[in-house]
Parts: C-alpha cells; sequence; structure tokens
C-alpha cells in the first residue's frame, strides 16, 4: 500500500522534483541530461530508498532486541500470567536428585536429521548438510533434487544407486527438528540441569526412512547402539541405562531388544540375559505399539488430517498443475519408497481395533471427555450419541460408515484384474504405483466399500504391491497364536509387541506415557477422486461431517482419544493389559506402568508450544512427563511414581479385547 | 511506514509550493492538502516559465534549508538501500553461478581422482583433533551465561566472546588447583565430525579431509572424531569424560563392524600426544589403564597418520606461559601497541589469556621434551649446522616477499653470526648471543624457595595473574643477565607459574627415560612422552610423521623485562631485536625450519630416527616413515588457504597429504620417506642412547 502511494507522489510531480533537481544540477554541472536522471532516480532510488529505511528499522530492532536483557520475555510473561513455575530440572535439583542412570535417547520417524554424504550433481556443495531437519531450504531452492535424494530405492529399500544419506549423529541428530521447534531440547536441558552430560546420554539417532534390521545391515545401527550401551553402563559404575524411545522409536527399541537377545547372524549375540544386565527401564514416549490408523493413510493417498483439512479449504493448492509439482503424488512416491512406514500400519487386525460392527472405543464420547476431565466416567450410558464404526477404517461413503453391517454390499476386490493404464505418458514423471491399477482396479476396491483393521492389509498389499512386497520382508501384522513357533525367530516379528515375547529381565520396568485428551484419528472416510488418470485415485471426503459439534466425524475423519497421532488404544493396551503381570507376551513378568498426561492447551502465545501439552511431539516438553523421566533417572522405580495414572478410558477399552494372554 | 512515506512526499510539496508562492495560507494547506498540491504545482509551472531565473535564486535558498533536512537521514537510507541491494545480487549471483567458470581451472579433489582410479575406503578412520582447534559447548553456568546451555563457548563464531567477555573467560578457565572444572561450571567438548571440521565459520580444520574420505566411500559408520576437552589433562579426559574409554569402545566397534579392517588414526597437532597417551592407557591394567590387554593395539590399528606431530613439544609453549605470547600475538601487540594493552576498555587481553591459559594443563604437554639432549644447550643446538641456508636453497618454496632477504640471508651465513638455538629463552640480546661462560649463573633454588614472598601487597589491576604474587626482587634476579635453556626454563616456569607447574609434574613429563624398564614409568604422566615410553607391541603397525616444512618457525626468544610495579606480565618478548640483517633472528624470534608451530626436529625426530628400526623406544620395530610437505603459498587470493601449503593447519588442505591418508585409509602403499628438510642430519647430531 505504501509503496503504491509513493509511486503516485512520485508521478505526480516530476515537475516539482525537476525544481529540486535543477538544484542539486546547479550545483554540480549545468548538464541538460537532467530529465533522463531525474526519472531514473525516482524509480530505483525510491526502491533504494525503501529498502535502506527497512533495513535500517530491522537491523535497530535486531539491535534492540539483542541489547535487552535475555530474562525481559520471562517478565512480561509473568507479568500476565503470574510466576512461572521452576522447570523441573531446577525444581528436581533443589530437592536433590542427581544423574544416576545413563540415559538413551530412541528418536521417533522423522524427528531425526539426516545428512548427504554423497549425492547426485544436483546436490552438490550439499556434503554433510542436512537434507531432513534444520530450515529445509533445499527443499525449495531445488525441489526435485531434494525428492530424488530423499527417496531409497523401490527394490531394495536401500539407498539408490550414487546417493548415500546418513543419519546424523549425537544429540544434534534430533534436539530440535528445525530452528526453534523442539523435540528433545527440553528433555535434554533438563537433565543436564541434575547433572547429566555427553558421557551419560546417548542420542541413537537411526537412519527412520529404512526399515529396522536395515539400519543394522547397512549402518551397524543397533551394534553401535549395543556398544554404546554397554560403554555407558560399564563407565557409570554398573549403573544400567534408562531408555526413553519416542514414537516409532518404541518400536525400534523393542526390535533391538530382541536383536541384541538373539544368536549372532541374525542378532547381535549379547546372550539371553542382556537386557536384564544392562536396562534398567523403558520409558515410552506416545508409542505407538499398535500402530497407528494415520499410517494407512498416509500410504493409501498420502494424507493425513492436516492434509485432508488444508484441501478442504484450499481445494485447488494441492491439486495444482500450475506449479508442475504435482505435490501429493510426489510425497507419495518418495514415502511409498520408506519401508519404516509400514512398521505402524495398525497391527493385531480385528481382535484390537474392532470390526465392521464393534470395537474397544464404542460409546466413547468426545465432548464428554473435555467436561469431566477428572471424574469417573460412565461411558456406557450415553444412549443419544448414534454408533460409531470405528472398527471400517477405511469406507468409501458416508453412508457406508455409518450403515449397519448388514446392508452393505461388497464385492470382492483381491481377485479384480487391474487394468493397464493407457494415459501414464500424461502423468509426467510423476510415477506412482496407481498408475498400474487401471481403472478397474480402483473400482473393485471401492465396490469393496469398507475395511477393518486386518482387510486394510490386503488392500495395501494390492494398491501398493511393491512396497508391501518390501515391507513383509520386515515387519508382520499379526497375533501370535503360539510364541514357540520357531517362525517367530526371524526379526521381522521383532517390532510386534503381539508376535514377541519381552526379554527375559524381572527387574526392568516398561512405563507408556503418553498424551491424552486430543481428537486422534481413527478412522476414514473415502471417495474416489474426480479425475482418477493421473492423481492419486482415492482422497478423504472431506465433506463427511457430522453436524454435531461434538461429534467424532470431522472432514471425513473419525476421531478418539489420543494424542494427535496415535490412539490411546495403541499406546496404552499393551501396558495397561497385553503385559500387565505375566503374559505369554511378558513371561518375566516385568512390571508396566500407564502414565497420561492430559493436554491442556498453552494458554497464551507466549507459552510456547505449551508446558503442559499432551500432543505427540509437544508431550517432549510437558513438565510432568519431564518430571517423571527425571525421578527415574535418578533412581526412582515405578511404584515411586504412583503407579498408573489413567484419564482415558483405557482400561475399560482394554477388557473389551478378547485377545488370550 | 505508509506514515514515512507520505511524509515524505510532503517534504518534496512543501518547499515548492513556499518557495513559488509562500503566501498560501497555511490553513488551506492543512485542510485541503491534495487540492492544494495541484494548485502549488500549477501555479509553480506557470511561474517557473515566467521567471526562472529568479525562481531558482530563491529556490536556492529557502529549498536547501528544508531539503537537507531529508537528505541526511533519507541519504544515509538511501545509501544503506543501495548497498543491501547490491549485496543481494551479488549474492543471488554468487548461489546461481556456476560452480566452476570457464577459465578457471578446477583442481579435482584428491578423492575424486582416486576414486577414479577405483581405490575406496577399507580402513575405518579415527581422527584425533588436536589442542584448540575443538569446539566446548557449556553444560553448566553461571547466571551471566544464560542461555547458552550446548552452545559453542569455543569454536563457532565466538560471538560470546564480544558480548560478555568476562563472563565468557570465566567459563573456560578451569580450577587453577585441580585444573579441572570450577564449581558450578560445566564446560565440554562438542561431539561427532561437527567438533573440528570448522574451527570457525569457513575456516576449516577437517573439513577438507573429511570430504575426501566420503568421496571414496566413508560415512559416518567408519569415520569417527575422537573429540576431547583440550584443555585438560589427558588423563583427567578420562577420569571425568570417559573420553579414552570411549574412543577404546568406538573403535572396537568400527574394527567390529567393519569386517575386521583394522583402523587408520589420523592425529593432529597435539592430538599426535593424545593418541600416544591412549595407546600406552588402553593396553595399561584397569585402575590406571583400560584393560584392553597387550597386542590390543597389535590387534586394532593399523597406522598412525601424525599430522603436524609435536612430539617433543614446541618452544611456543613456552612463550605462551610465559608470557601468553607467541609470534602472532606478538606481531599483533608490535603493530597496535595500544590495542592489547589498552585500559581504555578496562580489560587487559594479554593478562586475562595468561590467566585463562595457565589453567590449561595441555598447555604443559606442549613444552619441549627431552631437555638438552634434543634441544641444545648453552653452546650447542642441533639445528646450529642448518643455519639460514636452508631457506636460501629452498628459496622457490617461499613467499616472494622472502626473496627479497635472499641476499641478507647470504650475509648471514658469511658473518656466521653465533645463533644460539638452545637458548630458549635469553633475557637481552647479549644473553642470547654472547659465550656461556660470560651468562650469568645464578642458581634458581633459592629463588623458588622465596618466591611466595609477596611485596606488592595491592594489585594494580583486578585482573590477578601469579606475576602478582612474586616479588619484584625475584623477577629481577631472574631476568638478569639470563639465558635458559630448555632444562633450566623449567626452574623458571616454576618460578613464574609454581601452580601450573604443580599440576604438571603429576600430568606430564618431560624428560628421556634411563632405563625404560624401571617400574616408575608404569604411571600416566608418562605416556605421553615418546622418551620416557615403549611403543606398544605391534610389529604391523605403521608409524607415520607428516608435517610441514619450509615456513619459519619459532625456535628461541629474546625477551625484556620490566620491573614497573604496575605491569602485570613482567617479560614481554622483546620485539626491537633484529639480527644483523639476518633472518634467524627476527623481531626478538630466532627461527628455523618448520611448520609454522612446531620445529622440524620435534615433528620428525621420533620417526626419523628415535623410532626407526628396533629402538629402546620402539621395541617391536614397528616401521616409521617421514613424509615431508614443502610449503607453497597460494597463488592468489582466490585459493584461500591453498592446496599446498604447509603450514600447521592448512596443511590439513594439502592435496598430496590427503592423497598420502586416503591411499593408507584404502589399504595402499604410499611409498617411503620423502624428506625436503635436514631432519636426518639433524637427527644425527642429537645424542641420544638408543
Amino acid at each position: 500500500m505504501s509503496l503504491i502511494r509513493r509511486r503516485k507522489g512520485a508521478e505526480k510531480d516530476p515537475k516539482i522534483q525537476k525544481d529540486e533537481d535543477e538544484d542539486k544540477k546547479e550545483k554540480i554541472s549545468g548538464k541538460v541530461k537532467e530529465t533522463k536522471a531525474k526519472k531514473k532516480w525516482s524509480c530505483v532510488d525510491s526502491c533504494c530508498w525503501f529498502v535502506g529505511c527497512v533495513c535500517t528499522t530491522w537491523w535497530l530492532l535486531l539491535f534492540l532486541y539483542n541489547a535487552m536483557p535475555a530474562s525481559l520475555p520471562q517478565y512480561v510473561t509473568e507479568a500476565i500470567t503470574g510466576p512461572l513455575p521452576d522447570p523441573p530440572g531446577v525444581k528436581l535439583k533443589k530437592e536433590g536428585l542427581k544423574a544416576k542412570h545413563p540415559v538413551v535417547f530412541v528418536p521417533g520417524i522423522v524427528t531425526g536429521g539426516l545428512e548427504l554424504w554423497e549425492g547426485h550433481e544436483c546436490a552438490e556443495g550439499l556434503f554433510r548438510k542436512r537434507l531432513w531437519g534444520g530450515t529445509f531450504g533445499e527443499v525449495y531452492k531445488r525441489p526435485s533434487c531434494w525428492v530424488e535424494h530423499m527417496s531409497l530405492d523401490n527394490e531394495s529399500g536401500l539407498d539408490p544407486p550414487g546417493i548415500r544419506v546418513r543419519p546424523v549423529s549425537g544429540l544434534v541428530a534430533a534436539d530440535y527438528f528445525a530452528p526453534g521447534y523442539f523435540v528433545w531440547a527440553v528433555l535434554i536441558a533438563n537433565l543436564a540441569r541434575i547433572g547429566y552430560e555427553e558421557k551419560t546420554m546417548y542420542m541413537a539417532a537411526y537412519d527412520w526412512r529404512i526399515s529396522y534390521q536395515n539400519t543394522e545391515v547397512r549402518d551397524q545401527t543397533l551394534s553401535r547402539i549395543k556398544s554404546n550401551i554397554e560403554l555407558m553402563v560399564a563407565t557409570n559404575g554398573g549403573k544400567k541405562a534408562v531408555i526413553i524411545p519416542h514414537s516409532m522409536g518404541v518400536l525400534y527399541f523393542m526390535h533391538f531388544m530382541k536383536w541384541v537377545e538373539a544368536p549372532a547372524p541374525m542378532g547381535g549375540g549379547g546372550g539371553p540375559d542382556w537386557c536384564a544386565k544392562h536396562i534398567k527401564a523403558v520409558i515410552n514416549i506416545g508409542g505407538p505399539f499398535l500402530g497407528v490408523p494415520k499410517a494407512v493413510a498416509g500410504l493409501f493417498s498420502a494424507e493425513a488430517k492436516d492434509i485432508a483439512f488444508a484441501r478442504a479449504i484450499a481445494p485447488v493448492f494441492l491439486d495444482n498443475d500450475l506449479f508442475r509439482i504435482q505435490t501429493l503424488q510426489h510425497v507419495m512416491k518418495m514415502t511409498r519408497t520408506w519401508d519404516s512406514t509400514m512398521s505402524m500400519i495398525p497391527k493385531g487386525g480385528d481382535i484390537i481395533w474392532g470390526g465392521l460392527d464393534w470395537s474397544p472405543e464404542d460409546g466413547h464420547v468426545p465432548s464428554k471427555r473435555k467436561n469431566k476431565n477428572d471424574e469417573t466416567r460412565n461411558g456406557d450410558g450415553d444412549t443419544s450419541s448414534k454408533k460409531v464404526h470405528y472398527g471400517r477404517i477405511i469406507s468409501f461413503g458416508k453412508d457406508i460408515a455409518e450403515a449397519d453391517s448388514s446392508e452393505i454390499e461388497r464385492t470382492e476386490f483381491l481377485d479384480a484384474i487391474k487394468g493397464h493404464n493407457v494415459a501414464n505418458a500424461t502423468c509426467q514423471d510423476v510415477w506412482t504405483e496407481y498408475h498400474d491399477m487401471g481403472i478397474e482396479g480402483i473400482r473393485a476396491i471401492s465396490d469393496y466399500k469398507v475395511y477393518t483393521a486386518g482387510s486394510v492389509v490386503d488392500l495395501l498389499h494390492y494398491v501398493a504391491p511393491h512396497t508391501m512386497e518390501r515391507g513383509s520382508a520386515h515387519f508382520s501384522y499379526g497375533i501370535a497364536d503360539n510364541l514357540d513357533d520357531p517362525k517367530y525367530n526371524h526379526y521381522k516379528y521383532w517390532s510386534n509387541p503381539l508376535e514377541m515375547r519381552l526379554p527375559n529381565a524381572p527387574d526392568m520396568e516398561i512405563f507408556s506415557l503418553y498424551g491424552v485428551g486430543i481428537p486422534t484419528e481413527r478412522a476414514y472416510v473415502y471417495k474416489l477422486s474426480p479425475a482418477a488418470e493421473c492423481y492419486i485415485p482415492f482422497q478423504i471426503d472431506t465433506a463427511a461431517n457430522d453436524g454435531d459439534e461434538n461429534g467424532c466425524l470431522k472432514d471425513g475423519v473419525y476421531t478418539v482419544d489420543g494424542d494427535e497421532t496415535v490412539p490411546v488404544l495403541s499406546a496404552g493396551y499393551m501396558c495397561a493389559k497385553g503385559w500387565r503381570g505375566k503374559t505369554r507376551f511378558n513371561p518375566s513378568g516385568i512390571r508396566t506402568y500407564v502414565r497420561e498426561y492430559n493436554h491442556s492447551p498453552p494458554s497464551n502465545l507466549l507459552e510456547g508450544r505449551g508446558t503442559q501439552s499432551g500432543a505427540h511431539v509437544d508431550i517432549m516438553g510437558n513438565f510432568a512427563l519431564i518430571e517423571d523421566i527425571i525421578r527415574i533417572a535418578s533412581g526412582a522405580q515405578g511404584e515411586d511414581l504412583g503407579g498408573d495414572q489413567v484419564y482415558s478410558d483405557i482400561f475399560k477399552w482394554s477388557e473389551k479385547i478378547k485377545l488370550p494372554l | 511506514m505508509a506514515s514515512v512515506l507520505r511524509l515524505r512526499k510532503l517534504y518534496f510539496v512543501n518547499p515548492v509550493k513556499s518557495s513559488s508562492m509562500g503566501l498560501q495560507s497555511i490553513e488551506a494547506h492543512k485542510s485541503d492538502n491534495k487540492r492544494n498540491v495541484i494548485v502549488a504545482y500549477v501555479k509553480n509551472l506557470m511561474q517557473k516559465k515566467q521567471d526562472k531565473d529568479d525562481k531558482k535564486k530563491r529556490n536556492k535558498n529557502i529549498n536547501r534549508g528544508q531539503s537537507r533536512e531529508w537528505k541526511c537521514l533519507d541519504n544515509c537510507c538511501w545509501i544503506i538501500g543501495y548497498i543491501c541491494t547490491f549485496w543481494w545480487l551479488m549474492f543471488f549471483l554468487y548461489h546461481y553461478l556456476p560452480l566452476s567458470l570457464p577459465g578457471f581451472p578446477v583442481i579435482d579433489s584428491p578423492g575424486a581422482v582416486l576414486k577414479r582410479e577405483g581405490i575406496s575406503g577399507r580402513h575405518p578412520v579415527v581422527l584425533v583433533p588436536g589442542i584448540v582447534t575443538g569446539g566446548l559447548e557449556l553444560w553448566d553456568g553461571k547466571p551471566c551465561a544464560e542461555g547458552l546451555f550446548r552452545k559453542r563457548l569455543w569454536g563457532g563464531s565466538f560471538t560470546e566472546t564480544l558480548k560478555r567477555p568476562l563472563c565468557w573467560l570465566e567459563h573456560l578457565s578451569l580450577d587453577n588447583e585441580t585444573g579441572l572444572d570450577p564449581p558450578g561450571i560445566r564446560v565440554r567438548p562438542v561431539e561427532g565430525l561437527v567438533a573440528a571440521d570448522y574451527f570457525a565459520q569457513g575456516y576449516f580444520v577437517w573439513a577438507v579431509l573429511i570430504e575426501n574420505l566420503a568421496k571414496i566411500g566413508y560415512d559416518g559408520k567408519n569415520l569417527h572424531m575422537a573429540a576431547y576437552d583440550w584443555r585438560i589433562a589427558f588423563q583427567n579426559t578420562e577420569v571425568r569424560d570417559r573420553a579414552l574409554s570411549r574412543l577404546k569402545s568406538k573403535i572396537e566397534v568400527m574394527y567390529a563392524t567393519n569386517g575386521g579392517n583394522k583402523v587408520v588414526v589420523v592425529p593432529h597437532s597435539m592430538g599426535v600426544l593424545y593418541f600416544l597417551h591412549f595407546m600406552k592407557w588402553v593396553e595399561a591394567p584397569p585402575p590406571m589403564g583400560g584393560g584392553g590387554g597387550l597386542g590390543w593395539c597389535a590387534k586394532h590399528i593399523k597406522a598412525i597418520m601424525n599430522i603436524g606431530s609435536t612430539f617433543l613439544g614446541t618452544p611456543k609453549a613456552v612463550s605462551k606461559i610465559l608470557s601468553a605470547e607467541d609470534r602472532h600475538v606478538a606481531l599483533l601487540r608490535a603493530m597496535t601497541p595500544g590495542f592489547l594493552k589498552s585500559e581504555i576498555l578496562g580489560f587487559q587481553t594479554l593478562e586475562h589469556l595468561l590467566r585463562v591459559s595457565r589453567t590449561w594443563d595441555s598447555t604443559a604437554s606442549l613444552l619441549p621434551k627431552g631437555g638438552e639432549t634434543i634441544w641444545g644447550d648453552l653452546d650447542w643446538s642441533p639445528e646450529d649446522v642448518q643455519n639460514c641456508d636452508l631457506k636460501k636453497v629452498d628459496a622457490h618454496s617461499f613467499r616472494n616477499e622472502n626473496d627479497s632477504d635472499d641476499s641478507e640471508r647470504k650475509k648471514c651465513f658469511q658473518e656466521q653470526e653465533p645463533v644460539h638455538y638452545g637458548r630458549i629463552i635469553s633475557f637481552s640480546k647479549e644473553a642470547a648471543t654472547r659465550p656461556s661462560s660470560e651468562l650469568s649463573t645464578q642458581n634458581l633454588e633459592e629463588l623458588k624457595n622465596s618466591g611466595g614472598s609477596n611485596d606488592s601487597s595491592f594489585s594494580c589491576s583486578d585482573v590477578w595473574t601469579e606475576y602478582d604474587e612474586m616479588s619484584r626482587e625475584s623477577i629481577r634476579k631472574v631476568s638478569e643477565n639470563k639465558a635458559y635453556t630448555v632444562e633450566t626454563v623449567f626452574d623458571l616456569l616454576r618460578i613464574v607459574a609454581p601452580k601450573m607447574m604443580q599440576r604438571m609434574d603429576s600430568h606430564f613429563s618431560h624428560g628421556i627415560a634411563e632405563d625404560l624398564d624401571d617400574p616408575k614409568y608404569a604411571h600416566h604422566k608418562y605416556w605421553s612422552n615418546p622418551l620416557e615410553t615403549k611403543l606398544p607391541d605391534a610389529p604391523d603397525m605403521e608409524i607415520y610423521c607428516l608435517y610441514g616444512v619450509g615456513i619459519p618457525t619459532e625456535r628461541s626468544y629474546i625477551y625484556d623485562s620490566s620491573y614497573d610495579k604496575c605491569k602485570s606480565i613482567p617479560f614481554r618478548i622483546d620485539l626491537s631485536i633484529e639480527g644483523k640483517g639476518s633472518g634467524c633472528l627476527r623481531s626478538g624470534m630466532y627461527f628455523v625450519d618448520g611448520d609454522d608451530s612446531v620445529p622440524v626436529v620435534s615433528s620428525g625426530f621420533m620417526c626419523a630416527k628415535g623410532w626407526r628400526n628396533k629402538t629402546r623406544f620402539n621395541p617391536s620395530g614397528s616401521p616409521t616413515h617421514v613424509r615431508e610437505y614443502r610449503h607453497k603459498a597460494p597463488a592468489s587470493l582466490l585459493e584461500g588457504r591453498g592446496v599446498e601449503s604447509s603450514a600447521h593447519v592448512d596443511i590439513m588442505g594439502n592435496v598430496n597429504l590427503i592423497e598420502d591418508i586416503l591411499r593408507v585409509a584404502a589399504g595402499e602403499e604410499i611409498g617411503g620417506d620423502k624428506i625436503y628438510s635436514d631432519i636426518l642430519t639433524l637427527s644425527e647430531r642429537i645424542n641420544l642412547k638408543l
């Protein structure tokens, strides 16, 4: 606005300026060039003047900001909200807690940094620069180059030829994801207050794109973690390590525990009591033990709630051909080469996640939790709400999602012939496996109408054969009938808690710490996308809404209680029931504890991401959670923390799951 | 912003209006500005045509005054705007420029060349950084360091140095009694390759080598940076940080996960001594050592490629401890005499530096080792033969500026001015040149005992150095007409820096072992002195000494002492002393051949003679190789720090050195010795029982 006005002004009074210029010109010399010089002045020079003004102001502000005492924002905050509580590290230091057990962090998917070690020509000058994490500057500068380097080989799931992208090592790997967006940094800072430092803290960074066993095959990551834990235990006077995995790191560490005790060719050869000797406690934060429905949507159509929401607001933007970047297709192509995404497909099938007509969460009403946070709930008495079929993870059309199971007509899709897509050439270079499927295949899928956790795996096998073929060599999603079956010695079962036994370590403790109180994706309503030719043929039907303010269905997504990413069921079930006491999954009777943290959003902007958040990543800054971790790290047992701390219906829901234990 | 612009627009209008029709009513102008502008504009047009000359004069008078008002501020803005825009434009162009312009020859990096030859990485590589180059970060600090948690205090951009210098110094100091952390402060080394790839922005240390290693297939799993806190004594890195244990376990893992290929270790500068210490530690039994058992080194280490090795210490360390100076600092002092000791800022830089660096035990590890046998006595030194003509022979490899001194050097050679390199510290030039019989031979023992008496009870500034505790009388006695050899200089240091030397005595030793089987040599303080340890029993382990030659390197100093009560550091290098046209003595310092920091005798002697074949220091006969790199200054500014430099740190970018390291890492042979200096003759002159 101001620019326009300025230009107008400049146009309006060239003559007046001319006068002035004449003065100047008189002063300097008497040349006749004045008009030309004048015109130039007004355009370029006022631009420069403007830039100069902005720069000067900016620098001035920057200087003032830097000169300002560091504690000023704190004063402001305190003036508004009253005195802030001490950070847990300071508080517990005053209580006299000291660093005792060495601590190992296991970061989750996406949060760990990746850097380039060898690349194609387009990535010149990026050697040892972060491709993932940090500022993501390269994504904007050379997007296709970036996608090329972040993708893995679609056949092997390992490096494409000529490209080596490796995880960043050390605490810097995942302390901040992007500048200012903390992941582990707050926890690290608080641990440092009671005396932790680099020799007693270790970030088990791994390449989160590739399958767990491949991190050992390619980078020997599991061996390094083993040796590091051994070293830390040895150099800290034999005090056992406390492991803190987050998100997918939970599954990764389960894989590690099985790997390390397995005999040498496939495992680490640590012997049957390695875990008992080296691990005091595993504190799982936001663990997707049983997978997350989000992973299905991610693999199926590269969508999650956030993207679907963005699509609803700006329908053209994401599907846009204008920029020739077909964002979603690229993202999909890239993520489908990442084996690790398949580790989070819902596990346990219909027994855990519910069938066509029932699900453990039946009767859950989201609005109720908000009102009666701390009261005991009587969930089954609510008759007003209509029945929600959470078990139908994917349904085509809202009416199907709500219909009674007897009313749905389904046609089997597995036998349907995949047609050939004649229009391949029009789709530019964006290749997704959907192009091989053809219209017949797509129709067959939508005709099946409803998919539960069990059949969704078949669905993914059908739509993404390459990806799932790689995946099925590394991961399994079932429930073991007989854990003594020798086939369960294979590493593909090691990250599925329903197909493996916990190590024989009766003194070890397993905690499950997660946030509750945020609506979390549980099931999706899909529709065929209009131009099925070149696009991803399915998308979340964002028009499907409950109408009711407090309904579970919003923008085509059914939500339940959880931490925004992982439903309570997945995060809590194993510790609440599956491993509780002595079960066949937990033969040595490792004690388990469930610690839930109720979400309360930051009260104002100054608090940033809040100190009481329960969201999947933001929970890493939750003071209550950090306090618990510090207490355990300095020697406390689960009982000292007060045992379980539960706000959700997890125990009730667990009872509904009929799993032989 | 909008209002500013509008204001400016009015300025454009106003002066004209007042000049051409100055009687316009102000009220009207205020209420109906826009109309007025137009009116003014039109009238102005007419009037201008009518009486142009007249108007000009009036304009000149009135207009200038008001227009200057905006000129001042706006011109500033305008200039800044120009500069910024220009800068951005250049920046933009720079980023989009193809990396290789036609016309500039592109030198292929050694990594790329070797990759084309089909060479790929085989042995895991461990990098051991030296003193100063490793980054340090804050883990626990005083309130003044708030917000610096896990930020680099050392290395990186050093912004905090400028923002809160005193706080910064406080956090970098160690406890003067224990040589460990002061209470409430924890500063720890940065971990990983980032610890020392770049020292500061754009100033590479290991980055070039790492990049070349990556070209032949190395990445995080077979490349490790053994970062340690370079301020504290070597054994203390284990006591406090478990750094040695961590290094041991890292090497074991890399050995195991890389198919049993042994490790190639690349230490630089002080890292050479650190790794020597490590090798003894790892094979020593547990309470003091790592318990790896005999044969650990033979099993895990293929080769040690010591870069810029400081095996026998460096004279620079003496002057650093004595007066916090070396050549560069002293020259800086000469150029800007007011700056470093200026008290305008209330900040006595050198005094602070002296105080802080004396709390760092590691500097003591770099003091010259081997006493007069190696470094020469009052009358004799191994370098006597080389004199200055060495540089004449290699003149082509010097900077051009040195060529002009050539004739002078010749003169120096002809005149045969006696150069006593053995006198590491001499007070006054006479002491440096006079025959030894004329030197004062007062015994320092009595001073050592009376050193504590403090006659200047008040200190002149708040900067406390140990000099303040010394009586001025003893300073005079110490310095009067005296020359110190390597052995007696320790006595001098014991007087001026008693605390530090006390700590040093429990961590380092600088002598020569008579009998290596003496059980006392099992103590860790001898482990970093190659003249008091045996190499591990590893007949297949190769030891390389890779260092630069062809740069004048400090060897001994002429000091000046002042007895001024209010001068915290009473000794300074006497910069005014120049040799008789000689290149050997310049600005109060004698120079010999070396890599700018380390003289050849220190970097080369062990590999050239001390460990060559089977000696008592190398009982298993590990093969040793000497590889020298002749200095070639970068031809143009575009080359930056040069690809064939051999200065102490810049040598890490030397293509020949990198190629050698890459070949060894890939398991290839690189041939035997490559020698340009007089190291072999020098070694012959050293009369050491082997």
